[in-house]
């Protein structure tokens, strides 16, 4: 690990303050991906603004009939929250299939957006990577790709997002509250990561001087008819191959709203608004289904270790949403 | 490194109160293991991929390779030394000698500060849920299935001594 001095935010302007006037400063919260990539020499931050005593520690309600679930809110204790587990059961179910419980224990709501990629080329610093020195190549395209994307990919990097709970914030359609020296701004969880294109060194929409406060949840949480299905070679503590967040709202057995949220497959939690409407009014078939699977993965493009990620994809996108129409049992 | 002025930090360890001097860098598992002689914490990956390193603080069970000391000043740490009642073993120690749950022992520390996060966390009962919660902390000697073993001795026993 680099050398680094240390500073402890009181409040949120002073935070950001902090990082506007220092740009090798880093924000530290959980930790359990920045000290990670510190002690890689993968994050070189000159400066660490810990932000764990600042007041984003809480879950409220808000106005509208939604959930704020504060950044500094650890991943556990949103997974348990009563409410969230109420009213937001897909949001729980991908908290929980993620990492560690001694993770979960530690890791932010505002720093499971931020992680970064585990791409094996990102992190081994004598191979190029265009994601850790932008215009030296990535390794990934031509090497070892089982892991990597099929979707939303670029000549210049395959890697994917790790997060589960992204996908599922997807597919709830969460919305990001941050402050910055300009003031507030929301951002729709949709826009805040990137595909990679040609700046694959930039994985968010967050400005540097930009701090995330909360996660808004809208009202709709969809605990009637939800599925989260997460395929991995582990049957725990693994990232996923290809997870399905699908989320459904049903008039008996006819469909009136699909969300479904794919993670494992790209660089961010990926959507497709105008496949998932191809199952409005119509009955929860396996058939209209797989129209919906074969439309998302229509765009896919394998690699030459994870081509079986399209197919895996289908069936798993197939067999979420039969979970959530509770055409199987439970996952 | 170049020189970053040490900054005091007071850690209530095992109960007792400690006061060190740390850099900014330095791990909670660093500062126990080299600062207090608290060598019962293991270092393995040093990543936190193998929960080697789990200790409780305020309770719950984290990767002290993770975890900047200083980050954690006025926090009440509890490591595999603090968990015994002078010569009586905790239930979980107890029942790890019982249920032969360890082979080399390395990863013992962890395991079982691990187990005592997971009782408190109260969310696993069955063997599978046990397994589940657990997946943090690899026995590179495979001794799972006597881990799960002493993990539900250790819960009823435990369950047994907190009713009235």
């Amino acid at each position: 690990m680099n050398s680094f001095s240390y500073t402890r935010a009181g409040d949120v302007a002073g935070a950001v303050n902090e990082a506007a006037t220092n740009r090798a400063a880093k924000f530290i919260a959980g930790g359990t991906n920045l000290i990670d990539l510190m002690k890689e020499n993968l994050a070189r931050p000159a400066r660490l603004i810990d932000i764990t005593r600042l007041p984003l520690n809480r879950i409220e309600d808000i106005p509208d009939g939604g959930l704020r679930l504060g950044a500094l809110v650890t991943n556990a204790d949103t997974a348990y929250n009563e409410q969230v587990e109420k009213r937001y059961p897909l949001l729980s179910r991908a908290i929980l299939s993620g990492a560690s419980a001694q993770l979960r224990n530690m890791a932010t709501n505002g720093g499971n957006l931020l992680q970064r990629t585990r791409c094996y080329y990102f992190y081994d610093t004598a191979t190029p990577c265009n994601k850790r020195e932008p215009g030296t190549d990535c390794s990934a395209i031509e090497g070892f790709n089982r892991m990597h994307a099929v979707l939303g990919t670029s000549d210049q990097c395959i890697a994917v997002h790790p997060s589960d709970m992204c996908v599922a914030l997807a597919a709830l359609e969460a919305v990001v509250r941050v402050t910055g020296k300009n003031g507030d701004r929301t951002i729709p969880l949709a826009d805040f990561h990137r595909l990679p294109g040609n700046t694959p060194d930039i994985d968010t929409n967050l400005r540097e001087d930009e701090i995330i406060t909360a996660i808004d949840l809208p009202a709709k949480g969809f605990a009637a008819h939800y599925a989260y299905l997460k395929v991995r070679d582990r049957k725990s503590y693994a990232f996923a191959l290809v997870s399905v967040a699908a989320a459904l709202e049903m008039s008996g057995d006819t469909i009136k709203e699909t969300r479904l949220a794919l993670g494992g497959v790209a660089h961010k939690p990926w959507r497709n608004i105008e496949a998932e409407a191809l199952l409005n009014n119509k009955a929860a078939t396996r058939d209209n289904f797989q129209i919906v699977a074969e439309s998302i993965m229509s765009d896919a493009k394998g690699f030459e270790h994870n081509t079986f990620k399209i197919e895996l994809a289908k069936r798993a996108i197939v067999r979420a949403l039969k979970h959530a129409a509770q055409m199987e049992a439970r996952l | 490194m170049k020189n970053e002025p040490e900054s005091r930090i007071t850690l209530r360890v095992n109960g007792a109160e400690k006061h060190i001097n740390v850099a900014p860098w330095t791990t909670l598992l660093d500062a126990l293991r080299h600062y207090l002689d608290l060598t019962g914490t293991k270092k393995g990956c040093d990543h936190g991929q193998c929960g080697a390193c789990t200790v409780l603080v305020n309770g719950r069970r984290i990767n002290s390779c993770l975890t900047l000391a200083i980050m954690k000043d006025g926090a009440d740490v509890t490591t595999i030394e603090g968990l015994a009642n002078g010569e009586t073993l905790d239930p979980m120690q107890q029942a790890f000698i019982d249920h032969d749950a360890f082979q080399c022992g390395y990863c013992t520390p962890g395991q079982i500060c691990s187990a005592r996060g997971l009782i408190n966390e109260g969310r696993a009962t069955t063997a599978d849920e046990i397994r589940e919660l657990m997946s943090g902390n690899i026995c590179r000697c495979g001794a799972y299935p006597n881990i799960v073993a002493a993990i539900q001795q250790a819960m009823q026993v435990i369950e047994r001594s907190a009713k009235p």
